[in-house]
């Protein structure tokens, strides 16, 4: 079978989305690692040196590259399906009772997936952008002799406005029921399901799809309320 | 003697008399009409009285029937046909669920006491393009049986059965494959899937075969030509929100899917 076909089928789909989808949340887990690095309350050294490290090290700018297309990969993914699954549903029911059989955020995955993207751009834009491309506006620091981008201060300064703090909270709220369906649900539609490691598998995904984000919201929030300096 | 027991009878009849009374109930429904596969439908709103608690579903629509028939008009169409959750004919989307409200029911099995006096019911057909409408709630569910016709089958000769203990099955095993067979393909998955996706049904016939020996022989070919199938008749695409698991009157589990899913990539990549 060829594998344009396999990608064609409804089956191929899922296993694509669940595919990109554990290799974002593997990005998450990096990204979020480096990002913890500002509650050593260093001043930010800790945290500017590991940003230097992830936007200089050849094997993370080609993983970036492989980031982007997964990200992209996993939405064209997302509309595709969305429009079969519309052209499957030409009618729609008069009454639907849907909370009596699923949960709320598996059935909103769409848009919880566009406000993530939103946030995405927001925040490429943020720290992105300045750090790859026109410069941050905070320039550039010494540590131990040694130029860094100062990606700290920036931190600093975007999150110095109150709206874009509730901004960053709200994505990652976002985030947080994205995982939560999103991360057993890759494990499915991969086929991955054993008695003894789909229990595990589930946990860790509740845990997971809550302290991630967690500890992403609260980098914003200590800075905004001035916890870390 | 005698007379004693007639009295007897007649408390007993009185009593059940007075039950009824006490018990019966009026409903507003408003259920889907539609004259044949091509025109266009509406919903129209009846009232039926006197419903007994104790009759199923299908019953307080026989008895709207009964009453439209007498009044010249066109009786509901609706497929049934055991009338006691075993062919899976019978499918109505009742106040926003397949089959109604409670677990593990066909709506032939949905009794009259699940409801109250007075209470109004919105009665659907299953929504999906691969099931379109042959009359009011009847649907066409034919693509099941295409997509069975492309795999849902083993070859085996013809003649005198084996010998039981030939092929040896741990229990285990049987038990899955036939919790698996219970599906009764009536489409419930479907009609209560966001994405009207038919994958719990195409994933238990896949499974039930699956896991045994006997269905080894066309494992490979069988997921992709009936995952084949289910994609060409247009359904849409699982996002595991489970509520064909939450509302499929046989309880088939979604666990089949991962397996359907797991066969699907071994089957395509090997
Ligand atoms: S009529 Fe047979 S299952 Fe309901």
């Amino acid at each position: 079978m060829s594998l344009k076909k396999i990608f064609n089928s409804s089956t191929g789909r899922k296993a694509a989305m669940g595919l990109t989808g554990l290799f974002l949340i593997s990005f998450l887990v990096v990204h979020c690692a480096v990002n913890a690095l500002i509650f050593l309350n260093d001043g930010g050294d800790t945290f500017n040196r590991g940003a230097h490290f992830m936007s200089s090290n050849p094997v993370i700018r080609t993983l970036e590259i492989v980031l982007f297309l997964g990200v992209i990969w996993h939405i064209v993914q997302a509309l595709v399906i969305t429009r079969t699954n519309q052209k499957a549903r030409p009618v729609a029911y008069a009454v639907v009772n849907a909370n009596a059989s699923s949960k709320w955020y598996s059935r909103w995955m769409g848009l919880l997936g566009t406000l993530i993207l939103m946030f995405l751009i927001i925040h490429l834009k943020h720290f992105w952008i300045g750090s790859r491309f026109t410069g941050l506006q905070s320039g550039m620091i010494l540590i131990d002799g040694r130029e860094y981008e100062n990606m700290f201060g920036e931190l600093k300064l975007v999150f110095s406005k109150g709206i874009v703090v509730i901004i960053y909270c709200l994505a990652m709220v976002s985030l947080a029921y994205h995982l939560l369906q999103g991360f057993q649900s890759s494990f499915h539609s991969l086929g991955l399901k054993h008695k003894k490691y789909t229990p595990v598998v589930e946990t860790a995904g509740v845990w997971f799809s809550i302290l991630v984000p967690l500890i992403f919201a609260l980098m914003p929030v200590s800075i905004y309320f001035g916890w870390i300096s | 003697m005698l007379s004693g027991a007639i009295s007897n009878r007649l408390g007993v009849l009185v009593l059940l008399i007075i039950s009824y009374i006490l018990n019966s109930m009026n409903l507003t429904l408003k259920i889907w009409r539609q004259q044949n596969r091509t025109a266009k439908g509406g919903f129209k709103t009846y009232k039926v009285s006197d419903v007994s608690p104790d009759m199923s579903f299908l019953e307080m629509i026989d008895v709207l029937n009964d009453k439209l028939i007498r009044e010249g008009e066109d009786p509901v169409a609706f497929d049934h046909d055991c009338r006691e959750g075993i062919c899976g004919m019978c499918s109505m989307y009742i106040n926003g669920r397949p089959h109604g409200p409670g677990k593990g029911i066909t709506t032939c099995q949905l009794h009259m006491r699940s409801f109250q006096d007075g209470d109004h019911i919105t009665i659907e057909p299953w929504r999906a393009a691969p099931f379109p409408v042959i009359k009011d709630l009847a649907v066409d569910r034919s693509a099941f049986d295409r997509i069975m016709q492309a795999g849902g089958f083993i070859s085996v000769n013809t003649g005198n059965a084996q010998e039981a203990n030939n092929i040896l099955i741990p229990k285990e095993e049987a038990d899955h494959a036939f919790s698996a067979a219970a599906c009764i393909g009536c489409g419930a998955c479907v009609a209560v899937c966001k994405n009207a996706s038919a994958m719990l049904f195409v994933s238990a016939k896949v499974s039930q075969l699956a896991q045994l020996p006997q269905g080894q022989v066309e494992a490979k070919e069988r997921v992709l030509q009936m995952v084949a199938q289910m994609d060409a008749e247009g359904f849409g695409s699982c996002s595991n929100t489970y509520a064909c698991e939450a509302e499929c009157p046989k309880l088939i589990s979604c666990d089949n899917i991962a397996r359907m899913n797991r066969e699907y990539l071994k089957s395509s990549l090997t």
